[in-house]
Formats: structure tokens, sequence, C-alpha cells
């Protein structure tokens, strides 16, 4: 299967904790399979106390690239935090960009202060739309808390990853790959997850 | 996750970590003895290691701090074993004293090899400073290699054994964020069989002063040799035409930054391309060789101008006259990271072409929305840590003192209180271990008219690395403060590595607990043991060994890091929640607004708090904070 583009630049972002590391390198695994040249960029250390974290995939058919995207190169951003969302495409955003937000807000602690605002969740939402050619919000948080396990919401992002038909990524693959890096007794509802983040996008 | 693969003889093409990469290539070097102490982004390297240590036959540990990892993984090269000893930037100035001398002596007769893994963290994402340790290696005599990608880190952690074991003296490798932090694919080799090795000691590698001069003749000697090889070293690539406009002389993250600028401004065919991985002894043959076919230089490099100073001592020495711009020049920034945008910055100005990374248009529009709603998110402590009730608590005893405190602080998750979102108790924060240090030299300024009461803090894991020495100075020298130990049992920051106050090691085997209050107790001062999540009762503590107001008093605040209890036990101790009828909303907010827990939320209108469940890990801390009464918590049947 062929890239959209070559490099394809892959940003998966969202706040320390919400699990975006390991859906880059699950995605990661799966590319390097197929053959593909991969490098991913991550921060984490700090970052992980409440900071914004994001991977950057540089994916490829050529050759290897440096783990940093250049501004305004990015392909798709796939978000666990619609503010996070935002801050990528302020940086790495351009005419063609895809985004796939998570529609769930996690407060800055400055903004729990009172020393800054929250922008209203729809002014933030129309301003996601105004800066994507196409953008995507999935209730991933809202779908795993159903589930009984907000744990699993990046799981369900990654669904919509796939339901957006963007990568080249089956969800036989992705089944595959969840099968050798979780538990057994986790794998079900990880499947589950994954299914109702593929039907929210399928569903737009 | 389960995937540990830098050990797996199954695949021979795999995605590793940087860090994984480099302990992929110890491994295959056969690695026998490994020490370090955590420290990000080295961290990974000692902890995979110790992962694998009874299946590969190696021993790897967590030292008490960086010299004496280095001292461990020395003897053990000395007695004729392969060695590596990991620490971030900031560990290797700790190391410095021993590593300056063992560079002189060398390894010995043994056979032995030991490589000095340093990881830079340019940008200080998480450090305190972008030090670049590629400084020291000249400093300290020691050969220095400098991967660029993560295939070359597993290549290059081998290369740096066989040339460690070649000339008998330690090699260092620096890796740095975007290395350690970067994944990609490895094409793996075999793992050696691992062979019964008997621990040897050369009796003859010791050093004595009286031997430093003729030492130190011997390491220029061994340096130069290393040189030579170095020159026709494979790690080293140039790519470009022959005669290029001008040449990029690029090592570490400045590689890829400069091929992809290269390629995006289309200047494949003016533009050549030196990839320098061999840093130290400076092949200087090989760059005046290239540098006397090309226009004019532009090096590449993050942080300090190393190589663009080697690259200028070479041009010049050899009295070759050519321009070489960079950081002297200032088309590349004296500090940070590089990116691939300072590398389009720099060559769009000197080639004179232009670089549009985006549409005019798609920019202002990004600019104005950013300006609009953007706003920034901050670090602070997870829901449920203890430092937020340990700084709640130092917070209302300084302010009934007055404010009449001084208060200074440690490296680790504690250091958060720096930042807006923390309480901003510290006044002075510097080193590992500088807290008390500093305390001591505030407590000793009474006859100089400085009287304030002086609080230092420091964690567990930060105790036993530096503090230790620099309290029994405090007690020796009878400085007048109080010192806190956080003690949450938990290298928390770096990713809750073993210590000394934890009863396991690196492995998971069995240690000896070393425990903090029976070492503070030795040193016959006055020890005091609170739960910083009795809020009163921490603040009262806090003052009363305030008010005995001579030598050195000592209260360790003591609870497990709620992020290691969470591994332990999933339940939630309690359930918290808040009653809306009696929250008054934005006229309190003290809990969201000066407890400040991620947990909380907001109402928008109200300002009333309410607490995000899956956020909240039942810790009922802000139950104690709240004056009306509104947070009510309920203990959950396990």
């Amino acid at each position: 299967m062929s890239l959209a583009h070559d490099p394809y630049n892959l940003i998966v972002c969202g706040v320390g904790g919400q699990g975006n590391i390991l859906i880059a390198r699950l995605i990661g695994r799966i590319l390097a399979r197929q053959g593909c040249f991969l490098t991913i960029g991550e921060t984490f250390g700090a970052a992980q106390r409440g900071g914004s974290v994001f991977s950057s995939m540089r994916i490829s058919r050529q050759g290897y690239l440096g783990p940093l995207i250049p501004q305004g190169q990015a392909h798709l951003i796939l978000s666990m935090e619609p503010l996070e969302t935002l801050r990528m495409l302020s940086l790495f955003g351009n005419d063609q960009v895809q985004s796939i937000s998570n529609t769930q807000s996690v407060l800055p602690v400055g903004v729990l202060a009172g020393r800054s605002q929250y922008p209203p969740l729809a002014r933030l939402q129309e301003a996601i739309s105004e800066l994507s050619a196409r953008a995507w919000f999935v209730d991933a948080t809202v779908k795993a808390v159903e589930l009984g396990a907000p744990i699993v919401s990046n799981i369900v992002l990654l669904g919509a990853l796939l339901g957006s038909g963007a990568l080249p990524v089956s969800p036989e693959e992705v089944r595959q790959e969840m099968e050798s890096t979780f538990p057994a007794g986790k794998l079900a509802l990880n499947q589950k997850a994954l299914n109702l983040g593929m039907e929210a996008l399928q569903a737009h | 996750m389960k995937a540990e693969q830098s050990g797996s003889p199954v695949e021979s093409r795999v995605f590793l970590l940087g860090n994984e990469a480099i302990v992929r290539g110890a491994l295959e070097a056969g690695v026998d003895f490994a020490a370090g102490y955590p420290g990000t982004p080295s961290s990974e390297i000692i902890e995979r290691l110790a992962r694998q240590a009874r299946e590969r036959h190696l021993h790897a540990e967590w030292s008490t701090n960086e010299k004496v990892a280095c001292e461990g993984a020395a003897a053990a090269a000395v007695a004729g074993l392969t060695t590596l000893a990991a620490m971030k930037n900031a560990g290797l100035s700790v190391a410095l004293d021993f590593l300056t001398h063992l560079s002189l002596t060398g390894l010995g007769g043994r056979g032995g090899s030991m490589a000095v893994i340093v990881c830079d963290d340019p940008d200080a994402h998480s450090s305190g400073d972008e030090t670049d340790s590629r400084w020291l290696a000249r400093f300290a005599y020691a050969p220095l290699l400098e991967p660029t990608n993560v295939q070359e880190a597993r290549e290059m952690t081998r290369y740096a054994l066989a040339l460690s074991q070649e000339h008998a003296c330690y090699v260092m490798l620096r890796s740095y964020t975007r290395l350690s932090h970067a994944s990609s694919i490895v094409e793996l080799d075999e793992l050696p069989p691992r062979q019964e090795k008997l621990a040897d000691p050369d009796l003859n590698a010791c050093i004595t002063p009286y031997l430093g001069r003729a030492h130190h003749a011997a390491a220029l000697e061994r340096l130069e040799k290393i040189r030579r090889q170095f020159e026709a070293s494979p790690f080293n690539q140039y790519q470009g035409p022959e005669e290029p406009e001008l040449l990029l002389v690029t090592s570490g993250s400045g590689y890829f930054c400069g091929l992809e600028a290269i390629k995006l401004l289309g200047l494949e065919g003016r533009v050549g391309l030196l990839k320098l991985a061999t840093i130290w002894p400076f092949p200087r043959d090989l760059v005046r060789a290239r540098a006397a076919k090309a226009g004019r230089l532009l090096v590449l490099e993050e942080v300090d101008p190393v190589l663009e100073l080697l690259v200028k001592e070479a041009l010049s020495d050899a009295g070759l006259c050519l321009p070489v711009l960079g950081k002297g020049s200032g088309h590349v920034p004296l500090y940070g990271e590089i990116t691939p945008d300072r590398a389009l910055a720099a060559l769009s100005e000197i080639m004179g072409v232009a670089y549009q990374g985006r549409s005019a248009a798609y920019a202002q529009k990004a600019g104005r929305l950013e300006q609009e709603l953007l706003v920034s998110r901050g670090l602070t402590w997870c829901p449920g840590c203890p430092h937020r009730a340990s700084f709640w608590a130092l917070d209302r005893a300084v302010k009934a003192e007055g404010g009449q405190v001084f208060v200074t602080g440690d490296i680790g998750c504690y250091t958060l209180d720096v930042f807006p979102e923390g309480k901003c108790q510290m006044n002075l924060l510097h080193a590992m271990g500088s807290s008390v240090g500093l305390a001591a030299g505030l407590g000793q300024l009474g006859q100089f008219g400085f009287n304030k009461p002086v609080v230092s803090i420091c964690g567990d894991s930060t105790f036993y690395h530096a503090v230790l020495p620099g309290l029994v100075n405090a007690v020796y020298n009878q400085a007048d403060l109080i010192h806190v130990v956080l003690d949450n049992a938990a290298t928390a920051m770096t990713g809750f590595q073993a210590h000394p106050g934890v009863g396991y090691n690196a492995m998971g085997q069995k240690a000896p607990r070393i425990d903090v209050e029976k070492v503070c107790q030795a040193l016959g001062v006055p020890v005091e043991v609170a739960d910083p999540f009795d809020l009163r009762g921490t603040t009262k503590k806090i003052r009363e060994l305030i008010s005995l107001g001579k030598g050195v008093r000592i209260l360790i605040l003591r609870r497990t890091c709620e992020l290691v209890r969470m591994k332990q036990d999933k339940n939630k101790p309690y359930l918290v929640r808040v009653n809306p009828d009696k929250c008054k909303g934005s006229e309190c907010g003290i809990c969201y607004g000066s407890l400040r827990c991620p947990a909380f939320e907001q109402e928008a209108e109200t300002g009333r708090a309410s607490i995000r469940q899956e956020s909240c890990p039942g810790c009922g801390l802000c139950v104690q904070v709240c004056p009306f009464k509104a947070i009510e918590k309920q203990e959950v049947a396990s």
C-alpha cells in the first residue's frame, strides 16, 4: 500500500499520561513490519507531568529521516486533547493537513489556578476545523468511559485513525500488533475500544 | 508494554528506542557489567540491561551516583570485563574527577573495555541546563563518538567497546534526547554466546601522583593513534558533489537536519554534506581534505560550537583560509537544539534560496488563532502526589512565620514547585544534592547578620546521591538549618528506578534497605517523621523544628509516590466527590485554584468545583483543604 505523501509526517499528541506514546509505537511497529523507513521522535521525562507531549512520526518508503518535522509540514495530527490539536496545528499545520481530535478537554493547571482561560469547546473546534483541510472529532474519552476503562481512550482514537483511512494500516494488522503488545486479559477490551473508534469515524 | 526486543534473538529487523539500540550494541559486544544513575534521557539504558541481567549473565546496577557507577564499571574493566556506565550530561560532571584520572592510567592489561555513555539534553527538555558534554572529552583525554541515528547507536556502542579494548582506555559515546528518545528500525546481529569470564584485576593499572606526567604523555600518544584510525572511519561519511559551493559539516542531530534542509531547498547539486561521528580526537585530515575542495563551510551542530572550533583549528593549523560559517557568524543559534527549521534558515540565507514551509495565508490564520485561543500547559504534580501536600504544608508554615524563611531545593519531581503551577517556595535551586550544601552556607551567616530560618528540601534518591556528604558537613560545621527529605520510596521523575531505600536492586532482587531515618539519626541531630497527607500535623512539625532555632534538624515526610501505589493497588482508597450544594464556587476556589490538583474541573459560570473521576486517584487530600466541607470522601471497599 502506498503513502499519501512521502515522507508522510504524522503527529500523535496529547497531555502527559494520556497514552499517545503507546499508540505511536504501535503504529510504528506495524509500519516497520511493512518495510517502511520510519523514525519517531519523542520527548518524555518532565513533560509527562501534565505537560504537552507529542510523538512525531516520519514515515517513508525511500529512506530514513530525522525525528523532527519541519514547521508547517505535518500531514495528519492525531490528538488526545483538542487544545493540543490547536497547538500542533499552529506549529505544523498547512493548507493540506488533516486532524483527528478527541473532544475531551484536559484543563491546564494554569486555567484551574485562574491565570488563563481555556477556550470554549465550540470555538476551539471551529478553529481546529479552520486550520484543517479535514477535521474529525471523536468522543474517545466518552466512549472509553462507557466501556468502563477511560485508559483505553487512546485505543478508541487509534480506531478513528483506521476509520479515516489516512494511513495504509489495516484493522487486522492492529489486532495482531495488540495481541503481541497487550496481556491476553486486556485484548477484548482494547479490541472493543478500537472498533468503537473505527465506527465513530465511518459514521461521519 | 511487553515488547522486550532489545535482546530478542528472533527477529533481525526490529523497532527500537535509541537507548534500546545502545543496549543491543552493548549486548552484542558481550557486556558483563553495567552501572549508572537515572537521568532523562539516559535512564532506559541501565533499566533494559537490568531486565536482561539474569538471561545474559551480566551485572547491572543503579549506583548511588554517577561517579560511583563509573568507578564500579572501571574496576570491572581493569579486571578484564566488558563494561559500561550510563548517565545524563549533569551526571558526567559528577563523575569527572574520577574519569579525568582514569583516562591517564587506562584500563590495564587484562583486555577489559569500558564505554561511558552520556546522554545530553539540548533544549533542556528534562534538565536544569543544556550542558554540552562534548567539551569534556578533550578535557578528560577521552575518545568521543557521536552516532547520528538509532542504527548507528547500536553499531557505535559495539565499536566503542572494541576501541576501548584495543587501546585499554574508556571511550565516551555521546547520545542526546533526539537519539536516545527517537525510535527507528534497527538491523540486529546475533548475540554472542555467553562465555564464562573470570575477573582478574590488573595489579599495575593504578596511578600514583608522581607518575602523572608520564601518564599524560602516554595518553596523548594513545589519542594520536586513535586519531589516525578515525581519519579512515567508515562512520564518517560524505555525500554530495565533489567540489561543492558549500560544505556542511555536521554531527549528531545536525546530520538529518542538514540532509532535510538540502532536499527541501533543492540544493543537492551545490551543497555537500560531511557527517562526522568520531568527534575526538578530531579527524582533522579528513576535514581538511574535504574543505580544500569546497568554497565555504557551514558547521551545523547544537548547543556549543564544539565542532565549529575544531574545524577552525584544523584549517588554521594547516594554513587553509576558508570562511567557516555557523555559530560564530550568527547563522546557527548558540543555544537550543538543532532543528530542520534552523538548518533551513541558515542554508536558505547563505545560499540565497527562499523557503516557505506553508502558505502565508495559512501562517497568518494560524498566528491569529494561536493568539486568540492557545494557552500554555505548565508542568505540575500528578493527582495524588505527596509533594503537593508537602509544599502545601510548607507554604502554610512559611506564611505563619511571616514569610521569613529561606528555602533551598533539589532535583526531582518536587522541583516542579518552582513553576507557576507549584507553590513557588524554593528560593535557590541548583544541582543534585545542592539543597543542603546551599542551606549549610546560609545557615552559618549569623555573624554576618543573616538570621532567617533556612529550610532545604530533597528527595530520597537524591538523599543517597549527593545530599549525604552535604548533610554530614552541615552537622559537623554546626550550620543552622531544617533539612526536609521527601521520602516517596521512588526515583519518580525518571521512571521509578530502584535506589538504596527501596529494598530491591536494579535487577529486581531483594537488597538491603538503607533507611533514611536511621541514617539521619546516626548523625546525632533531631529527626522527626510525618505523613505529608496530615497537612496540619506537617505544618506544625515544620514550625516546631523552626522554633528550635539552632543546629541541623531533619524532617522526613514519608508517603509513597502515588504512581507507585497505583502500580501495586489499582483501587482507589476513597471515592471523592464535591457536594454542589455546599461548594461556594468562584467565591472560594481553594481546591482547584490553590491546591491545584489536576483532577479538578471548574464549572464555567458558577466556578463550582467538580472532580473528574477518571483522573482522581481517590487520595482524599482535597477534603482537608475545603473550608466548607463541600468535598466528601467515601471509603472504597477493596
